[in-house]
C-alpha cells in the first residue's frame, strides 16, 4: 500500500518537536461490522496512525449522543462512529437510528463552535479492513488541519462543577 | 408579612432570593393559594428581596446556619449573584436551588451559546431598534464627586448555583409547581428531611414527560417537522410524532405535563430526567430514534427542518450540559 509509508509507527520512534500535539481520537465501533473491520485492518497488518483509541459497542445504535460529546468534553480532539453499512445491521435498523442522530448532533455541536468535521461518520463492513485503515487516516489528519479542541481546559477556565463521566445517564449532582 | 404564630417555639426561618430570573419563581411560592396562610404559621422570613425590605447587611449579620431554608431562584450571572450565592450558603442550613434557572441555568444560560460579549453587543450596539450613536455601554465603575462607585460585573457565562456553591436540594421547573412546592414545604417544616444532601432533586417525577402525557402514541416515524406558529396539533396525538419538537421524551417529570395538555409541546423546563445527565443529547437520541428517513440524504434533509436545535433542546439546560456553553478561545 502506496500511501503507507508517509506514516511514522510512532510507537518505537518519538514524535518530532513539531508534532508534540497529536490528534486524539475516540473511535466507536460496531461489534458485528466495524470493529471486525478494524481487526481485519490489523491482522492483515495495514498501518494507520495510532491517533484512534477504539471502543467496542454492540451496534452503532448504542452509541449515545451522550458519549460522543462526553469524549469531546473529556478531551478527545474527534470522535469516530462505525457501524454496519444501511441494511446489514446485525439488529435490522439499529444503524438507521445512528444515521439520523449524527447528522443532527453535529448541528447541535456546531452551535457550541464544534466543527461538523471533528464527528466522523463512516460505515465499515467486516470485509473493510482497508476501507478502515483509509478511514483513520483521513480522520486523523482532517482532525489534525482543525486543531486542538481542549475542552476540559476550557471547563476549568470557566470554573463550573467537574462533569465526570461517571455522571453520565444517572441522578448524579454534578 | 409573613410571621409567626405567638407561642410556638422556633418558627422556621426563611429566605427567598433571585439572582438571574424573571421574578416567576417568586410567585410561584405564592401559587400555593391558601396554604400561604399556614406556611405563614410556620415560618418566619428573614429575607425575600422581592417581598421584604431586609438588605444584604441584615443577612451578614445573621449567625452561620441562622436561616433554616434558602430558596435560591436564578442563575449566577453577576459577580453580585456569585457573592450573595457564597453568603446565604454560609448562613442556611439547608439550600435551595429553586426552578430551573438555578437548576440549570435556564433560559438565561441560552447566552452560554453566544459569545461571551455577544449580548452586549447585541444590546447597545446592534439591535435594529436601537439608537446609541456614541455606543455607550454599562460600565462597573464610575467616578462622581462623591468618590468612585462601583456595580457588579457580568460574568461571561451563566453558571448554576451548584456550580459556585454546595446544594443540597434541587427543585426543578419553570415555574416549580405549586403543589410539588408545598410537598416539599411540608417535608421541610416537618423536619422529615435531611438538612443537608448533594444536590438531590426534590418537588418532581423521576421519569419523563411522557409517563404524564395523555396523548396517544401511535409508533408512527416523523414525516416532517412543523413550527408552532406554522400547524395547528391535532388532538389526543403525541406531538413528537406529528413533527412538533417537544422535549418531553428527555425531561422530567413533575409538571403534569401543563403545556402538552394545553396543546403546546414540551418546553423542557424540568431538565433531564433521572436516566439521562444531558438533557439535549437525550432529545438528539430521541428524536434520531423516530425519523422516517429510510437514506442519509432524507435524514440530512429532515434533520435541517429543526430551527436552532442545541437553543431548542437545550432551552432550559445548557449551564446544566456536558459541554457548558460555546467554544471561546482560551486565554
Amino acid at each position: 500500500m502506496s500511501h503507507d509509508d508517509e506514516y511514522d509507527d510512532r510507537r518505537t520512534e518519538p514524535a518530532p518537536p513539531s508534532r508534540s500535539w497529536e490528534p486524539r481520537i475516540i473511535a466507536f465501533l460496531c461489534y458485528w461490522c466495524s470493529y471486525t473491520g478494524a481487526d481485519n485492518a490489523g491482522t492483515a497488518r495495514m498501518k494507520y496512525p495510532p491517533n484512534a483509541d477504539i471502543v467496542r459497542v454492540m451496534c452503532s445504535g448504542r452509541i449515545d449522543p451522550e458519549l460522543v460529546v462526553a469524549a469531546f468534553a473529556g478531551g478527545a480532539d474527534g470522535v469516530m462512529v462505525c457501524g454496519c453499512h444501511i441494511g446489514d445491521c446485525h439488529y435490522i435498523e439499529g444503524n438507521h437510528k445512528t444515521m439520523a442522530r449524527v447528522p443532527l448532533l453535529r448541528r447541535v455541536l456546531e452551535e457550541f463552535d464544534i466543527e461538523p468535521g471533528r464527528l466522523i461518520h463512516e460505515w465499515v463492513s467486516a470485509a473493510e479492513g482497508d476501507k478502515f485503515a483509509r478511514l483513520v487516516r483521513q480522520a486523523t489528519e482532517q482532525v489534525r488541519a482543525l486543531g486542538p479542541l481542549r475542552w476540559p481546559e476550557r471547563l476549568r477556565a470557566r470554573e463550573v462543577a467537574p462533569r465526570p463521566l461517571e455522571a453520565l445517564g444517572g441522578d448524579q449532582p454534578w | 408579612m409573613v410571621r409567626s404564630t405567638p407561642g410556638r417555639a422556633s418558627p422556621l426561618k426563611v429566605a427567598m432570593y433571585w439572582a438571574s430570573s424573571c421574578g416567576g419563581c417568586d410567585i410561584s411560592l405564592l401559587e400555593i393559594g391558601p396554604r400561604l396562610l399556614q406556611l405563614m404559621d410556620m415560618a418566619d422570613v428573614v429575607f425575600w428581596p422581592c417581598a421584604t425590605d431586609f438588605k444584604y447587611a441584615d443577612v451578614a449579620g445573621y449567625a452561620d446556619g441562622y436561616i433554616d431554608v434558602c430558596l435560591f431562584n436564578g442563575g449566577i450571572r453577576s459577580t453580585e449573584h456569585e457573592e450573595v450565592a457564597r453568603l446565604l450558603r454560609a448562613k442556611s442550613r439547608t439550600l435551595v436551588a429553586y426552578g430551573a434557572c438555578a437548576s440549570e441555568g435556564g433560559i438565561p444560560a441560552l447566552a452560554n451559546l453566544s459569545p461571551p460579549n455577544g449580548l452586549f453587543e447585541t444590546v447597545y450596539g446592534s439591535n435594529p431598534s436601537l439608537h446609541n450613536p456614541s455606543h455607550i455601554v454599562p460600565q462597573t465603575r464610575v467616578a462622581t464627586e462623591f468618590g468612585e462607585l462601583e456595580l457588579p460585573r457580568q460574568l461571561d457565562h451563566v453558571l448554576r448555583l451548584r456550580d459556585v456553591v454546595e446544594v443540597d436540594y434541587v427543585i426543578p421547573g419553570c415555574p416549580p409547581q405549586a403543589d410539588q412546592v408545598w410537598s416539599v414545604i411540608e417535608l421541610v417544616a416537618s423536619g422529615g428531611v435531611p438538612a443537608r444532601n448533594r444536590a438531590l432533586k426534590v418537588g418532581c417525577g423521576h421519569k419523563s414527560v411522557c409517563d404524564e402525557c395523555p396523548r396517544e402514541k401511535r409508533r408512527m416515524k416523523i414525516d416532517s417537522f412543523k413550527r408552532p406558529h406554522l400547524a395547528i396539533p391535532e388532538a389526543g396525538w403525541c406531538l413528537l410524532e406529528q413533527g412538533f419538537v417537544c422535549s418531553g421524551p428527555a425531561t422530567r417529570s413533575g409538571c403534569g405535563a401543563l403545556c402538552i395538555t394545553a396543546g403546546q409541546a414540551c418546553r423542557g423546563c424540568y431538565g433531564p430526567t433521572a436516566g439521562a445527565g444531558d438533557q439535549g443529547l437525550a432529545l438528539v437520541t430521541a428524536i434520531g430514534s423516530n425519523l422516517a428517513a429510510r437514506d442519509e440524504a432524507r435524514a440530512r434533509e429532515q434533520v435541517a427542518e429543526i430551527a436552532d436545535p442545541a437553543g431548542t433542546f437545550y432551552r432550559f439546560s445548557v449551564a446544566g450540559s456536558l459541554l457548558h456553553g460555546r467554544r471561546e478561545p482560551l486565554q
